[in-house]
């Protein structure tokens, strides 16, 4: 038989490993992103990379660091495959800087490590504060060169609309479409591996870039994919409010010393230089002795929210409180922070140097996404596999800052050869695929782009729509989640649905119609919304970033379980798959004293 | 009180063969609006300033905080990113044009690919073994990744090849961008080894000779990076490399190169 063909979506972190890993083994790829692979959203990523190397002679250890990532997690998470990217993770840096990624280094010329959130240790590995952009720019030079080679193929600039499925659900293909040309074309393959990234589009405003819809994971849900505690959304602590998006402000501001306080006088209108120290409250120290400023990201939201909304200490004039590292030397600043504090700069136009910054949480981070086995990234449809941010996998009902990356990474490294595998190991491949099933999906998108640009009579505006089912989803589904809130979110959710159905596009033409293609993820984002907001109202405990106050605690008698969703046949349902916790004990989780 | 408007007049063309047309928005004030906010308000409510329909604006963005470079395009005239162009600061109205020395595709939108296809042809990657585990990489003094770290941050706009002179129909020099990322690579240690085949890829036309400099790239570059610093850099790194070629090139059949 002729070699297989392999097909990867998304070029973040996790797209781009899997591709390297696959031309690495000589069986050909094609690659699609909605953007330039080297501008996906991973460029985002400030703050680092977590892993356990120990050198600042600590004592860390890959197992310290699995054990703060299940625990920092609530213990939601299937431990073996966490455990093994716990151990793979120091590797992994070595072949980042293997690949030209520019690391900070010691005077030795080793590495640098940084703290962060929810550990003790200096465990995170940066390349000043643009890590993000670093690592997903060594990987995309080799996947450039792959495709110099001739392994790679890139689809830059054309849109994942839905799998080719066959009679017997197993994935041939792919069914795209062209943001230029619009045109719907299919694409055979043996196995597609998904790294579609995250989904803040649907919370209106986020950390994320604005290509993180969610689109692609909806979609493949919506043909029979599982999707995973999608109810688990990260708010992070420390952003910049803003109408567009909100700009985050890294943890690495915290683990490189930044402090987080109010004045304890309610509303002080004096500038924040002016007030005294012992008139300030740093309400996270006082709270979290151990841990401090870097208690992990739910634990701190919940604390500003407390400030803000239950205490009503916030800032004069702004639900906001304040980030300060003025008192560390600009020396350090320049060195560890700049790329943050110029984000700050250009879009407060304050100084963060000298003055405190004013910050607030947001939406960041999908712990949930499509269901995958814990051995190869497989989702439940035959040829499909996922890595990444679109799938749940590793970090449980919180995510530990810097682990990200680092599972994006290990995710797309082990995607990368089980697709292969599976694909070799197929007894029919694409050849043998009759033509009609590409046909069949080709027609079926294309009839969807078709009524949509026919639609002349609707009377709905998408961005509106959009608007609106970004601020109900922040205020229901984020920080405190309260029964009578869901069920009235998904109410609304209903109503937007309906009027989604008379939506106007708009623009009618068939060249770079943006609008077209805005409204065909609006449809998707729809459905996710609905899956996180029925997860969270089912789930009827407080767990990790996940809080009730209704059901203030964790409820691992009835709760230590997976929240599996499924589609059918356009009503969604809920399932339960059991927690693998065969290596680490339950424990309490609390970080008011070290573990 | 009725509401702060301003304007923004943008430069249209719905395809590459079709006619320009200028569009005038009046928008809404707010506090902290960029020109990002501005198209998406044109998108909620596509409606020229005289009441007439028109359509959501094309553009390219996806960060939102200059580190994607997606959303490069003229503003006031001047190349530069969207997401940080923040509306108190421009002068009214707002003009809003695509960059000029890419292939339009749509109203704000261009190709910029030819950057990407350059980085290929420059070979500009460390070109490791494998990524199995074979151990850390070289060791680099800080000083060293101090000097290279701020190279590492091109997020490969194209505004610095927007304003250059020498990137027009008729001169096709590749572009400040792409001669930093040569230095960059050429810095590393292993990338070092390889240096050669991406001077290679410097020289003859389009290369760093066709570099007038201007200087105009050094102070357009939203992240600041020491174009002026890369540029004579690998200039005097593909001279050194031209003489070393010229006395060291191998003889190959046919050839009449000098013996060295
Ligand atoms: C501001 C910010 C800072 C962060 N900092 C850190 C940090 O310091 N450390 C850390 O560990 N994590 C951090 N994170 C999280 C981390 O950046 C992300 O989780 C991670 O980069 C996701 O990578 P990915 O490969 O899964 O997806 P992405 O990088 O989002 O890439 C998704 C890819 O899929 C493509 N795509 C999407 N939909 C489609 C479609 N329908 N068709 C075709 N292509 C599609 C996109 O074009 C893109 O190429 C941060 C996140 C944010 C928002
Ligand atoms: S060098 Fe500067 S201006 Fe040129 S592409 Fe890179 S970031 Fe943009
Ligand atoms: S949107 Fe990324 S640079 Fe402006």
């Amino acid at each position: 038989m002729s070699a297989p063909k392999i097909i990867v979506v998304g070029g973040g972190l996790a797209g781009l490993m899997a591709t390297i890993r696959v031309a690495e083994a000589n069986v050909p790829v094609d690659l699609f992103s909605i953007v330039p692979v080297k501008r996906s959203h991973s460029v985002c990523a400030q703050g680092g990379i977590n892993a356990a190397k120990n050198l600042k002679g600590e004592g860390d250890s890959t197992f310290k660091h699995f054990d703060d990532t299940i625990y920092g997690g609530d213990f939601l998470a299937n431990q073996p495959l966490v455990k093994s990217m716990c151990e793979a993770a120091p590797s992994i840096i070595d072949l980042l800087d293997r690949m030209g990624v520019m690391f900070n280094r010691t005077p030795e010329g080793l590495l640098d490590f940084r703290r962060f959130g929810g550990t003790l240790y200096h465990r995170t590995a940066f390349a000043g504060a643009t890590t993000g952009q670093q690592l997903l720019y060594a990987l995309d030079e080799q996947v450039r060169r792959h495709e110099s080679e001739g392994r790679v193929k890139k689809y830059e600039g054309w849109t994942f609309l839905s799998a080719v499925l066959d009679d017997g659900g197993v994935c041939r293909g792919i069914c795209a479409m062209d943001l230029k040309t619009m045109e719907i074309k299919t694409f055979p393959c043996d196995a597609a591996i998904f790294c579609t990234g995250g989904i803040g589009s649907i919370f209106g405003r986020s950390t994320n870039s604005v290509v993180c819809t969610g689109s692609a994971q909806s979609a493949l849900f919506q043909q029979g994919a599982y999707y995973a505690n999608g109810e688990f959304i990260q708010v992070h602590p420390t952003a910049i409010p803003g109408e567009d998006k909100n700009r985050l402000m890294s943890e690495s501001a915290r683990g490189e010393g930044g402090r987080v306080w109010v004045p304890k006088t309610p509303q002080d209108p004096r500038p924040p230089r002016t007030i005294p120290e012992n008139e300030r409250f740093y309400f996270l120290e006082e709270w979290y002795p151990k841990y401090g400023n870097l208690v992990p990201r739910d634990v701190a939201t919940r604390a500003i929210h407390k400030i803000v909304y239950e205490m009503k200490m916030g800032l004069a004039g702004d639900p906001a409180v304040y980030l300060d590292v003025t008192h560390i030397p600009r020396e350090t600043l320049e060195r560890k922070l700049e790329g943050i504090l110029e984000i700050y700069q250009k879009f407060v136009g304050v100084d963060p140097h000298v003055e405190p910054m004013k910050v607030f949480p947001a939406m960041h981070y999908t712990m949930g996404g499509l269901w995958v086995d814990n051995e190869n990234q497989a989702t439940n449809l035959p040829g499909v596999f996922a890595a990444g941010e679109c799938e749940y996998q590793y970090h449980g009902a919180n995510r530990l800052g810097a682990n990200s990356l680092v599972s994006c990474i290990f995710g797309g490294g082990i995607a990368g050869p089980a697709a292969v595998r599976y694909a070799k190991g197929l007894e029919s491949r694409y050849e043998n695929t009759s033509a009609a099933v590409y046909e069949r999906e080709r027609v079926r998108q294309q009839d969807i782009s078709d009524t949509l640009l026919n639609a002349h009579t609707g009377t709905e505006n998408p961005m509106t729509i959009w608007r609106e089912l970004g601020d109900v989803m922040t205020e229901n589904v984020t920080v405190i989640r309260y029964n009578a809130n869901l069920q009235k979110t998904l109410v609304k959710l209903d109503e937007l649905s309906d009027r989604f159905t008379r939506v106007n596009v708009q623009d009618r033409t068939q060249w770079s119609n943006q609008s077209l293609n805005f409204v065909r993820e609006l449809g998707n984002m729809l459905v996710l919304a609905k899956v996180i907001t029925m997860g969270a109202l089912a789930r009827n405990e407080t767990r990790g970033a996940h809080y009730k106050p209704e059901f203030p605690n964790r409820d691992d008698a009835n709760w230590l379980k997976t929240t599996i969703a499924r589609y059918n046949g356009g009503d969604i349902q809920l399932a339960y798959e059991a927690v693998d916790i065969s290596q680490l004990p339950l424990r309490e989780r609390k970080y008011t004293a070290a573990k | 009180m009725a509401d702060k408007t301003f304007i923004v007049k943008i430069k249209r063309q719905q395809r590459p063969d079709e006619a320009v047309r200028w569009e005038e928005f009046e928008l809404r004030w707010r506090p902290h609006m960029n020109v990002i906010i501005c198209l998406r308000d044109i998108a909620e409510r596509p409606f020229t300033r005289e009441g007439k329909e028109s359509s959501a604006v094309s553009y390219e963005a996806n960060c939102l905080e200059e580190v994607c470079g997606a959303c490069a395009m003229v503003i006031n005239g001047k190349p530069r990113q969207a997401c940080t162009a923040l509306v108190d600061d421009l002068e009214k109205p707002i003009r809003l044009e695509p960059l000029t020395k890419f292939p339009l595709i749509r109203d704000l939108q261009v190709d910029r690919s030819k950057m990407f296809d350059d980085l290929k042809r420059t070979k500009c990657w460390i070109p490791i073994d494998g990524t199995y585990d074979i151990g850390p990489g070289p060791r680099m003094a800080p000083e060293k990744q101090e000097e290279a770290y701020p190279l590492s941050r091109c997020i490969t706009c194209g505004n610095c090849l927007e304003i250059c002179p020498k990137v027009n129909a008729d001169d096709q020099f590749v572009g400040a961008a792409i001669v930093s990322q040569v230095r960059l690579f050429n810095m590393h240690p292993t990338g070092a080894m390889h240096s050669a085949a991406r001077l290679d890829a410097l020289m003859g036309p389009g290369g760093i000779e066709d570099c007038d400099n201007a200087q105009n790239c050094v102070k357009i570059c939203p992240k600041g990076i020491p174009l002026t610093e890369s540029l004579a850099s690998v200039n005097g790194q593909v001279l050194r490399h031209a003489i070393k070629s010229f006395f060291t090139a191998p003889k190959t059949i046919g050839s009449a190169a000098p013996e060295g």
